[in-house]
């Protein structure tokens, strides 16, 4: 669609509240665990003690002899298979449990504490196994294997991601710096304030409804019926709204099977409600990632390679979590020009809870190795590191190693800002003494589709009934972040009526048209370009009509404000619903509806993980100002400048509110969060112990939105979801090095390992022609 | 055992176990779900109430512990007009994203309000550092309140006051 200039835009651009925002803050609006049903039964899940056990015998007997109890599962009397990626999971363990959370057995009771009841008198016996859960000791070949059922497992390496682009050790051999280092990445949760919810209930006929606030819904309908032998053409998935996702509700987990197999067996509705504790210990979390990274330049300041060495650490089981290396590894290949690459990367499985698709999904972790080493580099080359950046910054037209082709590109245009903004040129280097400093950290996000499963696709639905009234009934799911928002202010946009007339359905599998689902920052992109081809579609409908009536051709007829006028002649106009009408009440009539379906033109990557995987890609740049306590190592975060690509705004304050909300979970990832865990043990689940950042740790984010009007964005608009949580681990550690001269090697930057850093004096290591020196 | 107390302007009485939360006496015989929980361990604010118009995690306190008390909730603040000015506040700054802390965070906001008519900056975060959001930063937030705070005094016609 041609390129719209921002004049001519009625909607498109304005900050216009969410749709739902009312109903939000009144409590009106119905999360899954407000829902009331007759006969619901609750669940509870036995869950394993041990990190790696066999599990010898399950009796249930005395569970199922307890007054209340109306079902008790175990693998040995239901109907399930395997699910995840690699099918290297079950819902309920038969024969192994591999990690401290592992669901073992289930009921469903009359009430809460009737469930709880009967788990406490389920026996099983456990041989309990050698556990591991260091990554690296997971490689070694004494280490216990944790699949050993599965043939095409290695060791405990689950997953391979190896690239190799130009010749990096030629290029070594010429470079001017070279600094080398270890990055690690903690687990951390995407921990929502709304627990998973989970409900389920068959029809006397057999028919399935769930109501899950799930957001790849189609897969998670294909999932169930898959692994539990149903027929997928009688389930009917409902998401309720979502109380915070931020990836960890992306798709199907375990205690949805086992909701569904509860209420299999009960005959009654079941709810299965993660306690604060369930929801730490199992369900997904963000991967551990480790990279060895080597980046090189020439004296002149070009990028001339990057050499990493990766271990994923994802726990007992793939999920998707997996496959954050996909991300990971765009980062490592494409943020900057970067002509010669090489990744040996290992998936390994551990005796811990597993990773899953959080927000930025193995971004900010391969950044907070990637941006470092920008730092360190320039400081080696004794260059500034914003020059640096610029130097080597992608451009549109370019083609990255991975065949990633940049259209849209505002990613110097945003280091140019947060340079300005931070006084980066006259403060940067110059804080020490005050024990204060300035980082910086870019991104690269894919931002229009993911190309990741068959379809990359979104259909969309809009209807205008005989009152005037837009609906708009979009596959794509809103998770709080306001796409239900910005897809209705496309298409009010589109088809020149109010935003207060149009409607959005998207949260039932039987009305809405397939949607691949809420992932990779997509769904104004994709979702939006869908929603406006059908919006198109419907107006010129309703302009034929209204030609009709108006005894005008349908070209010389515009549509603003719900009234349809012949452009240049005002007094000649019919009100929106009248061309509707006009349609309809009559012999032979028809409703306006259309429908649209758009895929975007992207690639699966080949299997050396070449290809456009997406059809635009965000950027972004943020500077951050930390002051650190020398004497305790407490890191005082100051303030935090962005800039972000974002194509164009559809709603301005929607995209702050991604980017502000991104940026605080950076700065929880940065400062305080992380699953601490002994022997396999999470040590605190619970939001006392876990860090999560509250009013008083975030400052206030300056955000800039860069409009680059990307050529394929609906409006030109590009995702924004994803990237504000990308920067700031990175952004922050390089702030630190900044104020005090050590390098940080591992987030949260707490305060005992900041102290240890600064008494251990942990420097940059740089290997300038072969020789090594420490930089401070 | 016997409960009555007033909610949100009615009175109600009700015979409740012992043990039975104010968050469970609220959302489960009453059926008032606006009031959300995150976490019945006091961490997360999201269960938010007025108790006597103090702001009280509703998961840690007792049904029979607010025996002849008045108890406000996120239902209990619309005003004839439609949203209080709070509500209001948050709805034009896009203070909501998911929604669920909210009805806890709005109450906390209210008992500010209340005691503080003119709070800075400072003053909403430190107020809101029981309540914790997970979608906005938090910077939205801040922002509703200092607006909904204005709006509040300039409707009693207090004198404007310092929002800096």
């Amino acid at each position: 669609m041609p390129a719209v200039r921002a004049s001519e835009l009625q909607v498109v651009g304005r900050r216009i509240p969410k749709l739902d925002a009312p109903e939000k803050v009144t409590g009106q609006i119905a999360y899954a665990d407000d829902l009331r049903m007759s006969g619901l039964l609750e669940g509870a899940i036995l869950r394993s003690p041990h990190p790696h056990a066999r599990i010898l015998s399950i009796d249930v007997s005395d569970a199922e002899r307890l007054p209340g109890v109306r079902a008790v599962i175990h693998a040995g009397n239901v109907q399930q298979g395997c699910f995840g990626y690699g099918n290297d999971n079950v819902p309920l363990k038969g024969d192994k449990v591999r990690f401290i959370g592992d669901e073992v057995a289930a009921v469903a009771a009359v009430d809460e504490e009737v469930a709880k009841r009967a788990l406490e008198l389920i026996r099983v016996e456990y041989e309990v196994l050698p556990a591991v859960f260091d990554p690296f000791e997971a490689l070694e070949d004494s280490s216990p294997s944790i699949h050993d059922e599965l043939p095409d497992v290695d060791g405990n390496v689950s997953m391979r991601w190896d690239f190799d682009h130009g010749d990096v050790d030629a290029v070594a051999d010429r470079a001017a710096a070279i600094v080398e280092g270890r990055y690690s990445a903690p687990q951390a949760a995407p921990a929502p304030i709304e627990t998973h919810v989970v409900i389920a209930s068959f029809s006397p006929s057999g028919h399935l409804t769930v109501w899950s606030p799930v957001h790849m819904v189609f897969m998670y309908r294909k999932a169930l019926a898959d692994v539990l032998g149903l027929d997928w053409r009688k389930i009917t998935v409902i998401q309720p709204p979502v109380g915070g996702s931020f990836g960890g509700k992306i798709d199907i987990d375990t205690h949805d099977f086992i909701a569904v197999m509860l209420a299999r067996h009960a005959r009654r509705p079941v709810r299965l409600v993660m306690s604060r504790e369930e929801e730490f210990i199992g369900t997904r979390t963000r991967q551990p990632i480790h990279f060895t990274l080597r980046t090189g330049a020439d004296a002149d300041g070009n990028l001339l390679f990057r050499d990493a060495e990766v271990v994923s650490d994802n726990g007992a089981y793939n999920a998707w979590g997996s496959h954050a290396m996909l991300v990971a590894m765009n980062t490592i290949t494409s943020m900057y020009r970067v002509p010669n690459s090489r990744i040996r990367c290992a998936v390994v499985y551990t005796n811990k809870n597993y990773g899953g698709s959080v927000r930025g999904f193995g971004n900010p972790q391969a950044t907070f190795a990637v941006e470092q080493q920008m730092e360190e580099l320039a400081d080696a080359l004794g260059m500034d590191p914003m020059d640096l950046r610029l130097r080597n910054a992608n451009q549109s037209g370019d083609v990255t190693p991975q065949g990633m082709e940049i259209t849209s590109c505002g990613l110097s245009q945003c280091l140019d800002i947060v340079r300005e903004q931070s006084g980066w040129d006259r403060r940067r280097g110059k804080m020490r003494d005050r024990h204060r400093g300035l980082g910086a950290a870019a991104f690269i996000h894919v931002g229009g589709g993911a190309r990741i499963y068959g379809s990359d696709g979104c259909g969309a639905i809009v209807k205008v009934d005989e009152s005037g009234q837009v609906t708009l009934i979009s596959g794509s799911s809103e998770l709080g972040q306001g796409s239900e928002t910005a897809l209705a202010m496309i298409v009010a946009e589109e088809m020149g009526v109010p935003i207060e007339s149009v409607h959005v359905v998207n949260s039932n599998t039987d009305i809405k048209p397939w949607d691949v689902g809420v992932h990779a920052s997509r769904t104004t992109f994709v979702a939006g370009n869908a929603a406006r081809m059908a919006a198109a579609a419907a107006r010129d409908k309703i302009l034929e009509a209204a030609a009709d009536l108006l005894d005008a051709r349908a070209g010389d007829l515009r549509i603003r404000e719900g009234v349809v006028e012949v452009a240049g002649e005002p007094d000649r106009q019919i009100e929106f619903g009248r061309a509707v009408r006009r349609r309809l009440l009559r012999e032979e009539g028809s409703v306006v509806m259309a429908t649209a379906f758009y895929d975007p033109p992207t690639h699966h990557q080949d299997k050396d993980y070449r290809g456009n995987i997406s059809a635009a890609y965000g950027f972004g740049a943020h500077v951050a100002e930390v002051e650190v306590d020398p004497g305790t190592g407490m890191v005082r975060l100051l303030n935090l400048w962005t800039a972000h690509d974002v194509g164009r705004a559809i709603n301005p304050m929607s995209c702050e509110g991604q980017i502000e909300g991104g940026a605080a979970m950076g700065v929880g990832l940065a400062l305080s969060e992380e699953l601490v865990m002994f022997d396999g043990q999470i040590a605190a689940p619970n939001f006392h112990d876990y860090g999560l950042p509250t009013a008083v740790d975030v400052p206030r984010t300056v955000v800039n939105l860069v409009e680059t009007i990307d050529p394929l964005g609906p409006f030109g608009a590009k995702g924004v979801g994803e990237g504000g949580i990308i920067p700031p681990p990175a952004a922050i550690a390089n702030a630190i090095a900044d104020a005090t001269g050590v390098r940080p090697r591992e987030y949260p930057m707490r305060p005992w390992k900041v102290k240890h850093w600064i008494d251990s004096g942990e420097r940059s290591h740089v290997v300038a022609g072969k020789e090594a020196s420490e930089h401070g | 055992m016997r409960v009555a107390l007033e909610i949100n302007g009615d009175d109600y009485a009700r015979d409740v176990e012992p043990d039975l939360t104010l968050l469970s006496f609220l959302r489960d015989v009453l059926g008032l779900t606006g009031t959300k929980w995150g976490c019945l361990t006091g961490d997360c604010g999201a269960c938010t109430v007025l108790v006597d118009g103090k702001p009280v995690v509703s998961c840690l306190q007792l049904a029979c512990q607010a025996q002849g008390r008045e108890v406000t909730t996120v239902e209990g603040l619309e005003t004839p007009g439609g949203l209080d000015e709070v509500q209001a506040a948050f709805v034009s700054n896009g203070a909501t994203q998911c929604g669920f802390c909210t009805p806890g965070m709005v109450m906390s906001v209210e008992a500010l309000l209340r005691t503080n008519p003119s709070p800075n900056e400072a003053e909403i975060r430190e107020a809101l550092a029981g309540n914790l959001c997970r979608c906005t930063g938090y910077s939205k937030i801040v922002d509703a309140v200092l607006q909904a705070a204005a709006e509040r005094r300039s409707a009693v016609g207090s004198p404007a006051a310092d929002v800096s």
